[in-house]
């Protein structure tokens, strides 16, 4: 059952807060009795459940960021694909963006449907090894708006946790929508019983992000959850034709360095802005492909090979515990 | 809220497409549209706005338009900063919260949710019912006096806080929304879904914002479109709905925004400054015409 039943009101609070059964909404509910006893509350079995499911998954990579439109969906696009450019690894990316899915389009995936299998979800290839999962490929038309309030968030972030058959895996990769609510929450809290590596971090130069993103930290810091590092997106534009650099976004802050720095965490790298990233995410192709030699393209490359780094060091790191 | 006469809402379904930005350029324009001429019959000063949302009775002093600007992005708000009004305190009186006024002649009061946390690193990790809860009371309880137009800032998506937000102010008013975009189809891919929000909702669209449309190297100035070109425009014909302008990718305006000090003021002559303020003018006629 998800965290909203079927029959509930509009306005239900969901059958595990605090609320359930007590708030003024559960008045005239079917389930509030049951709700207001507390038996609800009790910890989801779904949690064991996905821990179980998913745990021989051998890395699970979190992308989060504080501030919208940093880059989070185009990072982990490109992370999913660089993993995947090894193909004795099988690598998932899933959508939690239950409002507003990128993911569809950035992997050249967009009218695609889910399947229904004996065994749960399908969910969609790029590659024999690289499988896609969004709330886009459950829509009937590009119009179609996602309405919903938390609770109902959190019941289909369960259901893509818990049902969709990845097979094996090497990666899973989940890109988030921006802040600290229910999506984050949700697939921490799913998460508990089984091994997370940590999260990336995107931002852009500029404190107006910054500022958001120090929040989010914050957040990985208050629910345990480790900081692979940070991304400083959109780090500067050269001019195609005089080769100058602009800070479109400045730094007035210090930019991530700085924040790493006094924060204590690794910066990742810098990725620059590049007219033709945005441009691949339109097509939904591969900008490490489809320009491979650029700054940009190594910068995501040079990334991509420290969180290998920090993943296989904490593999062994665990290995050597137990 | 009895006293406020027009309420814009700003939405996208995609992050950091421009919403606060644009909200805040819109807050400072509308402020100063009332100060640019002279010669008006009844204050001085000629048609210093549209009359429609100017009341004969504020004379002299108060000519221009009061303006009120109310963020109810609970995990990022960025509003306070882009005004460059700090961290202050919020004091109650009878009627409710009062707003923090950015200017001692007090034409532009903002109210953010953001002013009602206690460390600004600290995380809200709130559950929708709660955000829901706190939307609720906060958006009824500022005590905003008489206003023009007051725009609203959110987060991105559809989801808690737009249903909380839209919930409470439609038992005042809702003049309608402006949707922002930037021109790249991952974007307007997503304020597609927005629009469906705003028909299912019954808000009525104001038109869409084009926002980081082409960007002009301040060395050579050669026009790169960082983030494609055009999408929010044949959003609109595709939709049906407005186009208000483009707003062009101004390293200018990210380091205005990023002190907090008033672009409009300080490059009034820029083409950045001229697409805001032919954006509001628009948007001014439409909300005449409801
Ligand atoms: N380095 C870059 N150079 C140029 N364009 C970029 C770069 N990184 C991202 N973009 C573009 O910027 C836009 C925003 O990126 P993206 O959608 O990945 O952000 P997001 O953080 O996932 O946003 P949201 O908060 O809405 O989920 C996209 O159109 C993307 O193609
Ligand atoms: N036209 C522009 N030129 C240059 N920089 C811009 C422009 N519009 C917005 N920015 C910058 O882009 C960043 C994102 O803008 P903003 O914070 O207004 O987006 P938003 O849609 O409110 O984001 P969120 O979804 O996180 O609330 C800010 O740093 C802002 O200064
Ligand atoms: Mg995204
Ligand atoms: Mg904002
Ligand atoms: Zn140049």
């Amino acid at each position: 059952m998800a965290d909203v039943p079927e029959n509930a009101p509009e306005h239900c609070p969901g059958t595990t807060s605090e609320q359930a059964g007590k708030s003024s909404s559960c008045e005239g509910c079917p389930n509030q009795k049951l709700c207001a006893s507390g038996a609800t509350k009790a910890p989801d079995p779904a949690i064991a459940e996905i821990g179980e499911k998913l745990s021989s998954v051998k890395h699970k990579i979190l992308v989060l960021s504080g501030k919208g439109g940093v880059g989070k969906s185009t990072f982990s696009a490109h992370l999913a694909h660089a993993l995947a450019s090894d193909g004795t690894k099988e690598v998932a990316l899933l959508d939690v963006d239950i409002c507003g899915p990128s993911i569809p389009r950035i992997m050249g995936l967009e009218g695609e449907q889910v399947h229904q299998s004996g065994s749960g979800w399908s969910p969609v290839y790029v590659e024999d090894n690289l499988a896609v999962m969004s709330i886009g490929f459950l829509l009937s038309s590009p119009d179609d708006a996602v309405i919903w309030r938390g609770p109902k968030k959190n019941g289909m972030i369960k259901q893509f946790l818990r049902d969709v058959d990845w097979g094996e895996l090497d990666y899973l990769i989940v890109d988030t929508p921006p802040g600290t609510s229910d999506e984050h929450l949700s697939v921490v809290q799913y998460l508990s019983s089984t091994h997370v590596d940590g999260a990336v971090i995107i931002t852009t130069p500029q404190e107006v992000s910054l500022q958001d993103v120090r929040k989010e930290i914050r957040f990985c810091q208050k629910v345990k959850l480790p900081i692979i590092g940070v991304v400083e997106n959109m780090s500067g534009f050269v001019c195609p034709k005089c080769k100058n650099t602009s800070q479109i976004f400045p730094p007035t802050s210090g930019g991530a360095e700085k924040m790493c720095a006094d924060l204590n965490l690794p910066l990742l790298g810098k990725v620059p802005l590049d007219p033709r990233i945005a441009r691949s995410c339109d097509e939904g192709k591969s900008f490490l492909s489809e320009v491979p030699d650029s700054p940009a393209a190594e910068a995501y490359q040079r990334i991509v090979q420290s969180i290998q780094e920090y993943c296989s060091n904490r593999a062994t790191e665990e290995q050597s515990t137990t | 809220m009895s006293q406020v006469k027009h309420v814009v809402l700003v939405l996208s379904g995609k992050g950091g497409v421009g919403k606060s930005t644009i909200t805040t350029e819109l807050a400072l324009a509308l402020r100063h549209s009332g100060k640019k001429v002279s010669g008006h019959s009844l204050c001085g000063l000629a048609l210093c706005f549209p009359p429609c949302l100017r009341q004969s009775q504020r004379l002299t002093t108060l000519c221009g338009p009061q303006v009120g600007v109310l963020d109810v992005d609970l995990c990022g708000p960025s509003i306070p900063r882009m005004l460059s009004v700090g961290r202050p305190d919020v004091h109650q009186c009878d009627s409710g919260w009062v707003p923090v006024y950015t200017d001692a002649q007090k034409t532009l009061a903002l109210m953010s949710i953001g002013f009602l946390l206690d460390d600004p690193d600290d995380a809200v990790v709130w559950r929708g019912p709660k955000k829901t809860a706190l939307i609720g009371q906060f958006v009824s309880d500022v005590a905003w006096g008489e206003l023009d137009v007051l725009l609203v800032d959110t987060p991105p998506g559809t989801s808690d806080e737009h249903l909380a937000v839209l919930e409470n102010l439609k038992k005042h008013r809702v003049d309608g929304a402006i949707l922002v975009t930037t021109p790249q189809a991952v974007s307007t891919g997503d304020v597609r879904r927005e629009i469906t929000f705003c028909k299912r909702t019954g808000v009525r669209i104001l038109g869409i914002v084009e926002n980081m449309s082409g960007f002009v190297c301040p060395h050579c100035s050669e026009c790169s479109n960082i983030f494609s070109k055009g999408g929010g425009e044949e959003l609109a014909k595709l939709t049906g709905s407005e186009f208000l302008g483009c707003v062009p990718l101004d390293p200018l305006l990210s380091a205005s925004i990023e002190e907090g000090k008033d672009f409009t003021q300080s490059f009034p002559d820029s083409a950045t400054f001229s697409a805001i303020s032919s954006i509001l003018h628009t948007l001014l006629k439409s909300l005449e015409t409801d």
